[in-house]
């Protein structure tokens, strides 16, 4: 029986990229190997849960929000929808209720709006291609409360102006205006508040939250902000080079995190106070990872200040270390 | 500031910098009096609402402006020379070698048929005069600086993740070797690992090499960790300027006040979201005398008829009546 108390459910998902080397390596047949993005992930997402996923930069986080959207087809595992198999659904008359259910913010708001779309197109193009109003002046009032929701007044002001006569923060409002306009019943948000100030952001934080307690929708918040996804997730899930190494409730993983890269995480968080000056830089030792090169054993172990030999060589599996919160750390063993 | 600012010219000096936007024919104002100096080392931030003029303020300095742009007022001087920051051809040779720019928005600037080892070698090959085999090294070794294995240099743009697009625009501007970065939002895409060695970078590069930075950002933790100012913009114009210390310890301008208290801190324990009341003012409709006066808790009936100018305050400048050089003695009070 499929159970449908998760809206969506990431079974041992994995997205692997051909590497296309140099045409030097092309001339001498040489292998080029893989970009191992997402290595094999579970996660669920419960109705109206919001979930953040955060991690390093290149650590897979779109990624999986690619595939989740159907626009990357996954190498490995599996992905179920409402409890159906969605990972090999393909084409746009099969995918349209879906793409009504599951929307994307993109976290580029300047590649993902077309140059030669009005703002008002550009927020009208789902609901007409997904036939959600019946008339023109539906279809107004639509756009309107959707920009208005994401910030941008008075919406008239806005509907016609071209992607390049906004600044960067309103090109990623307008982004977010398109996601809400369609009422999905999820949706993810790729690093959606990164070019807004701290009070345009609030602002927007408070739409997402007020969508999940009205309409019950779900919400997969990516982003690289502890504080930020403390503020606003149920759950939070870290990913290191394509796997998850920790899961938790948002208060376990901000205040008693378990794995080493999540505690490197939060110690690197810096603290904007009264006495703020010029704090240490942090940083963590060790090569810089490559998805292209995944370490043996534990993927985290060449820059763990806590590795031991046992985590050179065997990959740590997910390890309970509290209720729904869980650890992919020999030290956790 | 210092006595030497006396004997020598800033390094950068922008002056009473005002931009109009044509939006339908009509022009609008962007950006006004805009008025501040750069010294060779020195970094200040650039923080504001969105829509508050910081891009064009950088765009406007690198003369990069969009075709509908029209600098109105002003100037912008480099070591004492005036720039042509209208005219784009004459802007060429001193862009990228002496200012470069980070834009906001990696993935637009960046070319998308070009490999980016191919993209960060060729300025190199072009403004530092090296050979091929010379900028490819120097193009690698970027790389690694900003925290990508050169072996993924012969990975087209987008193959990269949203943060490496990032780097890989701050490896661009690092080439030529400027004396002055503009990065617009130039870590926003990264998580706090890799942004701390990004910062570290460029605080080696500014202490060894003198580099100045302009750094745009909505993130005031790293303005408090790298800047040495902080200039906060609303609805166009500079509205207080000051060492960061000042600013987080004692903000004068109440939209700076509101903006610090807006920043979550889970370490206070409560999970409060506070934006600021009221909504950004629109580049079409300005609110009348001071900007801010629909949404200031501080309002007092000078503020919707006159413009607060950008005064000299203690050692930082601030534009808000509350800090008028006629109340100067009785200092106004924060809560
Ligand atoms: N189309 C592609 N072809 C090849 N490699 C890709 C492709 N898309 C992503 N990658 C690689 O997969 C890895 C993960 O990328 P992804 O964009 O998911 O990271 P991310 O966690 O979103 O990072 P960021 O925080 O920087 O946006 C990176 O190494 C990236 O270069
Ligand atoms: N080419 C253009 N034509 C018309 N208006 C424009 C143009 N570019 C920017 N604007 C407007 O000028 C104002 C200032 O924009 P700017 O991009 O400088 O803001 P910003 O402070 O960088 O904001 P953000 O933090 O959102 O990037 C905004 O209201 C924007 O809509
Ligand atoms: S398994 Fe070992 S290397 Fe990996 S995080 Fe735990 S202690 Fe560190
Ligand atoms: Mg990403
Ligand atoms: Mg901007």
């Amino acid at each position: 029986m499929p159970d449908t108390a998760d809206i969506l459910r990431l079974e041992s998902l994995q997205v692997h990229f051909p590497i296309q080397g140099g045409l030097f390596d092309h001339v001498l047949g040489r292998p080029a190997g893989a970009v191992r993005a997402v290595d094999g992930i579970d996660l669920n997402i419960g109705r109206g849960e919001i979930v953040a996923l955060v991690g390093e930069s290149g650590s897979g986080k779109t990624t999986v929000g690619r595939v989740i959207t159907k626009l990357a087809q996954p190498t490995g595992g599996r992905m179920l929808f409402e409890g159906r198999d969605m990972t090999s659904v393909q084409g746009s008359s099969a995918l349209r209720p879906y793409r009504h259910r599951v929307q994307m913010i993109f976290q580029d708001a300047y590649q993902a709006l077309n140059p030669r779309h009005t703002v008002f197109d550009v927020v009208a193009e789902p609901l007409r291609s997904l036939r959600l109003v019946g008339n023109a002046s539906q279809l107004t009032e639509r756009v309107s409360e959707a920009l208005a929701s994401a910030g941008l007044n008075p919406p008239g002001d806005f509907f016609a102006r071209f992607p390049h006569e906004l600044s960067g923060g309103q090109r990623q409002r307008v982004v977010i205006a398109g996601a809400l306009a369609v009422r999905p019943g999820l949706i993810v948000a790729d690093e959606p508040v990164s070019m807004l100030d701290v009070s345009i952001r609030a602002q927007i934080l408070q739409v997402l939250v007020a969508l999940r307690d009205k309409h019950n929708m779900a919400l997969l918040f990516i982003t690289h902000d502890l504080p930020l996804a403390w503020l606003i997730a149920d759950k939070i899930a870290v990913l290191y080079l394509g796997k998850l190494v920790e899961i938790g409730s948002a208060d376990d993983i901000t205040f008693n995190p378990r794995h080493p890269y999540t505690v490197a995480l939060r110690n690197a968080t810096p603290q904007v106070g009264a006495n703020a000056g010029r704090a240490e830089l942090r940083g963590l030792q060790g090569e810089v990872p490559s998805a292209a090169r995944v370490p043996k054993g534990c993927r985290f172990h060449p820059r763990c200040p806590l590795a031991f030999d046992r985590c050179k060589q065997e990959e740590p599996p997910a390890i309970e270390v509290g209720p729904q919160h869980m650890s992919a750390c020999w030290l956790a063993a | 500031m210092t006595s030497s600012s006396q004997e020598k010219p800033p390094l950068l000096d922008v002056k009473g910098l005002s931009v109009d936007y044509g939006l339908k024919g009509v022009p609008s104002r962007a950006i006004d009096s805009v008025s501040f100096a750069l010294r060779a080392g020195e970094a200040v931030g650039l923080v504001g609402e969105s829509g508050s003029g910081k891009t064009t303020t950088a765009m406007a300095i690198a003369g990069l402006l969009s075709p509908n742009a029209r600098v109105s007022k002003g100037e912008v001087r480099y070591r004492g020379e005036q720039l042509p920051i209208d005219d784009d051809a004459s802007m060429r040779p001193h862009r990228w070698s002496e200012t470069s720019v980070v834009f906001q928005g990696a993935m637009n600037a960046l070319n998308p048929v070009h490999r980016i080892i191919k993209q960060i070698a060729e300025p190199c090959m072009l403004k530092l005069g090296m050979s091929r085999g010379e900028a490819t090294a120097r193009a690698r070794e970027l790389l690694e600086l900003v925290g990508i294995p050169a072996d993924r240099g012969s990975a087209y743009p987008h193959e990269l993740s949203g943060g490496m697009r990032q780097r890989v625009m701050i490896a661009m501007a690092l080439a030529c070797r400027p004396s002055i970065i503009i990065g617009d939002e130039p870590t926003t895409a990264l998580d706090v690992i890799t942004q701390a060695q990004i910062l570290k970078l460029l605080g080696e590069l500014r202490s060894r090499l003198g580099l100045a930075l302009i750094l745009i950002t909505h993130d005031l933790s790293v303005v408090a960790e790298c800047c040495d100012r902080v200039m906060i913009m609303y609805a166009g114009r500079i509205v207080e300027d000051g060492t960061v210390a000042e600013i987080f310890a004692q903000p004068k301008h109440p939209y700076t006040r509101l903006l610090i208290e807006s920043i979550p801190n889970p370490a206070s324990g409560k999970k409060m979201i506070r934006p600021i009341p009221g909504d950004p003012p629109n580049l079409v409709n300005r609110p009348s005398g001071c900007a801010f006066h629909p949404r200031c808790p501080s309002v007092m009936a000078v503020c919707a008829t006159e413009v607060p100018s950008l005064d000299q305050f203690g050692r930082g400048r601030v534009a808000c009546h509350l800090y008028r050089s006629s109340q100067e003695d009785k200092v106004a009070v924060h809560a």
